[in-house]
């Protein structure tokens, strides 16, 4: 009898019940606790009564409040009718979605649920780009920390790819210190992004930085990063990129160095030139870990604060605030439930950009190479 | 079976090791336990006793400041205190953003690891309406120790007050005041800036000179102007004297009849607001992205004619280009003043400004109000009396006498006995003409009756921290025009006041100034 219990508690179904299901619970109750508990919080206020603190039930006040209501500037932006720029590629937009789902429609091989998630998609991105256009392409607009995020997102992944693909080529190479070097690219990687935010403040300082006689040599002494919007978020992306490029450069040096030389120097032997190697052979090969470190980059970027709180605190003004950072700020001054609300906010707008870029980019690109 | 031989042996070391640590660890209800590396203990009550008995056996917890100000004093003087009571003091220092937090949740759960807290007086509105503060009304004014009578009227009688009971205890004296290049001024026959227009008068005479003969151009007046540091508390200043004319009780936040906010639309406010943006034409290229650090630092490195401050500048300066250079003012006032009725500006007289000096008004503006000390409601008696003993002794003329004229504390002076008593600021490398210079000018500021108290009502983050730092950094940005500024403030502060209800907020308010209705 003792030695049949014994065989119970050694067989697969025991051994579930002794080591999943615990791991299982525990983690559902870390990850949906936050969760269930955020969305009650941001659909609700802190209260300071006597006695206690509370937190009381105020409906969707809190996304009306950013959505729609007196954060609305701050949110989405100051949205103003767009320029004919703007409108052009508003209906530039429009159209090709408009296009793309006809073709889709008329192909035969979606289905109709396909076809309405792709229209539901259309409608969104032509949202946004409708967004973007109000508050970037028009007189007198001016950009919320949701479109200031989307421009540190997409404008900071543009810049690490290309200079990640860029030192990755070049450390591939067969050059003098190429272990050195290698390393080297890697040490942003390693530092706290609050300490790259510090280093970028000292070196963005012209006033009394290390660079001061720098600036003054280049007749730059009255020059200043930090009160232009648009040179305050270049210097948000740029610590951005510095910090992130390794990332970018470690992931595709070994992808390329995983590659087939065989069938560049069958290419090079034939006639091909290296742009044509590099266009027609390695960047294929690139693309499905390419597309991979950009969807890593679009989840990670999106959560971007240090950088832009220790180097601005989110200024000049509001332009580098960026969702977090007011999340942050609004948490810090105790408005718990309109924090939670961007927090939920984000949520969703990360998720769509990411379900979005994987049906229907990094799939077509997978296939592609 | 060797499969699970090998999990069992591998499991067994592991738990032994934990339950060693366990052991070893501090109790889940010292706070020491979460802030090991901010945590310093005094001397072990053990040893203590042999010297004093008081406390023996107290254990007391304080949260504070990990600055490494605030927390230096308290972590210095603790062992001291040890000696004499035999009570125990773990000071459990965080970052400034997180002492708030910390302290809220631990007495808002009724967790109560924390016997004390030293912290802003700002956050009294917050923690006194649900009770989590001890009533030290009695004990502070039947204290030897203490000698409350010593504390200058301002911080005894309004800044530790709520609601016409004492809930702290004084340990720095916080306010701002502007200081200047004495010996430019001397130089050039001009007085200290007396108005706001005096001031930017003399900001534009210096900027773009060599101020302290390094052969390069520096700058008329450096005010910290960054977003989320301390911006908004300079606009109060200019403001100010704008805003509020008939003593300490008027307010200068709102109106204390109907809430209606004195920073929205009104001629003060426009005022207030383009003077301030002027400030920054005199002043260096990046100083909207500039805090504090960056102020002090150009000040004392002799490159800035005027700068607005703290009294922190006074003990900074010993050692640096600026030591016997540096002149310290009130801060400078208006010769109009708001007539809340109308929005206009009307001239100063016996009626609008009955306080003020030769027609100008002063408001000299307590922001933040300095670091005081308060006591958990619910933390248990013995640790009650620990923790107030210990405060008290922070307080006491013969030690915060010392540490007002150390820079390293962060404190600044609050007691009268702090401006008789100069020995102390001597031997901490002032000259006799600068401690008269900067006492006076802290002492005149002190004695003035239209001193503005800080705001201390609950969502007091939101109404500065948010609505009035967003503003103000998108007015200095060009975001929003005088208008649009002072409209955003109007709203934002309008909607907290009546998301917490517009009466509470009032009658809190009222409170906070002393008003008795």
């Amino acid at each position: 009898m003792a030695t049949d219990t014994l065989g119970a508690w050694r067989s697969d179904g025991a051994a579930r019940w002794l080591f999943i299901w615990p791991a299982v619970v525990l983690i559902l109750a870390l990850s949906l606790f936050p969760l269930v508990a955020s969305v009650a919080l941001s659909v609700s206020k802190l209260v300071f009564n006597p006695g206690s603190v509370d937190l009381d039930f105020i409906g969707f006040f809190n996304y009306q409040e950013l959505l729609f209501g007196r954060e609305k500037s701050h949110f989405l932006g100051v949205l103003k009718s767009p320029t004919a720029i703007g409108w052009a590629i508003l209906i530039g937009t429009i159209a090709l979605a408009a296009i793309a789902w006809v073709r889709a429609a008329r192909s035969g091989r979606v289905s109709p649920v396909g076809l309405a998630l792709r229209l539901v998609g259309g409608i969104v991105l032509a949202g946004f780009v409708w967004l973007l256009v109000q508050t970037l392409a028009s007189e007198g607009g001016r950009p919320g920390s949701l479109v200031v995020t989307l421009i540190f997102v997409f404008g900071g992944i543009l810049l690490q790819l290309t200079l990640g693909l860029g030192l990755a080529m070049l450390a591939v190479q067969l050059v003098p210190w190429r272990r050195f070097f290698r390393i080297l690219f890697l040490i942003p990687l390693t530092i706290t992004p609050v300490g790259v935010g510090y280093m970028f403040l000292m070196m963005t300082d012209t006033s009394k930085g290390p660079f001061e006689p720098l600036w003054v040599a280049l007749g730059l002494r009255n020059f200043t990063w930090v009160t232009d919007p648009w040179l305050a978020r270049l210097a948000v992306i740029i610590g951005d990129t510095w910090q992130w490029t390794p990332f970018v450069f470690i992931v595709l040096l070994a992808a390329l160095e995983s590659l087939d030389q065989e069938v560049r120097e069958a290419a090079l032997v034939d006639g091909a030139s290296r742009w044509q190697s590099f266009r027609h052979i390695t960047m294929p090969a690139l693309l499905p870990v390419t597309t991979t470190i950009v969807l890593i980059r679009i989840i990670e970027g999106f959560k971007i604060i240090d950088m832009p709180n220790i180097l601005l605190g989110g200024g000049p003004g509001t332009a580098t605030q960026s969702m977090t950072l007011q999340a942050y700020i609004d948490w810090n001054t105790l408005n718990l439930g309109r924090s939670a609300a961007i927090a939920y906010l984000l949520l969703i707008l990360v998720s769509v950009v990411a379900t979005v870029y994987v049906s229907f980019v990094r799939r077509r690109v997978t296939e592609l190479a | 079976m060797s499969r699970y031989r090998m999990v069992a042996a591998a499991i067994i070391p592991i738990l032994v090791l934990t339950a060693c640590n366990s052991s070893a660890s501090p109790s889940p209800s010292s706070p020491a336990a979460s802030t090991p590396a901010a945590s310093t203990s005094a001397s072990a009550p053990a040893a203590a006793a042999s010297q004093g008995t008081k406390f023996k056996g107290a254990n007391v917890n304080i949260l504070t400041f990990n600055g490494p100000q605030v927390a230096e004093p308290l972590q210095r003087r603790a062992p001291d205190w040890a000696k004499l009571t035999g009570g125990h003091v773990n000071v459990v220092a965080v970052g400034f953003q997180t002492i708030y937090d910390k302290a809220l949740l631990d007495a808002s759960t009724g967790t109560n690891s924390f016997d004390g807290y030293v912290f802003d007086p700002q956050w009294m509105g917050d923690f006194v309406t649900p009770g989590y503060l001890l009533d030290l009304t009695d004990r502070e004014k039947n204290d030897p120790q203490l000698n409350q009578q010593d504390i200058v009227p301002f911080f005894r009688d309004y800044n530790s007050v709520y609601n016409g009971k004492n809930y702290t205890i004084p340990l720095d004296g916080d306010f701002h005041m502007v200081y200047y290049r004495s010996d430019l001024l001397t130089k050039d026959g001009l007085k200290p800036p007396a108005t706001w227009d005096d001031y930017l008068t003399i900001a534009q005479k210096y900027n773009g000179k060599d101020l302290n003969g390094d052969g390069q151009p520096d700058y008329g007046s450096c005010i910290a102007k960054k977003k989320g540091a301390q911006s908004y508390w300079w606009i109060i200043s200019v403001a100010a004297g704008l805003l509020q004319g008939k003593g300490t009780s008027d307010g200068a936040f709102f109106d204390t009849s109907n809430m209606n906010p004195l920073f929205g639309k009104n001629d003060a406010m426009t005022l207030a607001l383009q003077t301030y943006a002027k400030t920054a034409t005199f002043g260096p290229p990046d100083e909207l992205n500039m805090d504090v650090g960056g102020s002090r630092g150009l000040f004392t490195t002799g490159r800035c004619a005027l700068t607005m401050d703290w009294g922190d500048i006074g003990t900074l300066t010993p050692g640096t280009y600026a030591q016997d250079k540096t002149g310290a003012t009130i801060t400078p006032g208006w010769k109009q003043v708001l007539d809340r009725a109308s929005g206009k500006l009307v001239p100063c007289d016996a009626t609008t400004c009955p306080d003020a000096v030769d027609g100008v008004n002063y408001a000299p503006f307590g922001s933040f109000g300095g670091w005081s000390g308060a006591i958990n409601a619910k933390a248990p008696k013995a640790n009650q009396d620990a923790a107030y003993d210990f405060l008290s002794y922070m307080s006491a003329p013969a030690q915060s006498g010392i540490d007002v004229t150390l820079g390293k504390t962060g404190f600044n002076p609050y007691r009268t006995s702090h401006f008789t008593n100069t020995a102390p600021w001597l031997a901490a490398g002032l000259s006799q003409a600068a401690t008269d210079n900067y006492l006076g000018a802290i002492k005149t500021s002190l004695d003035n009756k239209n001193f503005v108290l800080d705001l201390r009502i609950p969502q007091t983050k939101q109404y500065e921290q948010d609505v009035l730092d967003t503003a103000i950094a998108q007015y200095l940005a060009k975001e929003l025009d005088e208008a649009g500024t002072e409209q955003a403030i109007a709203d934002g502060w309008n909607a907290i006041t009546d998301q917490a209800g517009k009466d509470k907020q009032l009658a809190a308010y009222v409170a906070s100034l002393g008003i008795k209705k």
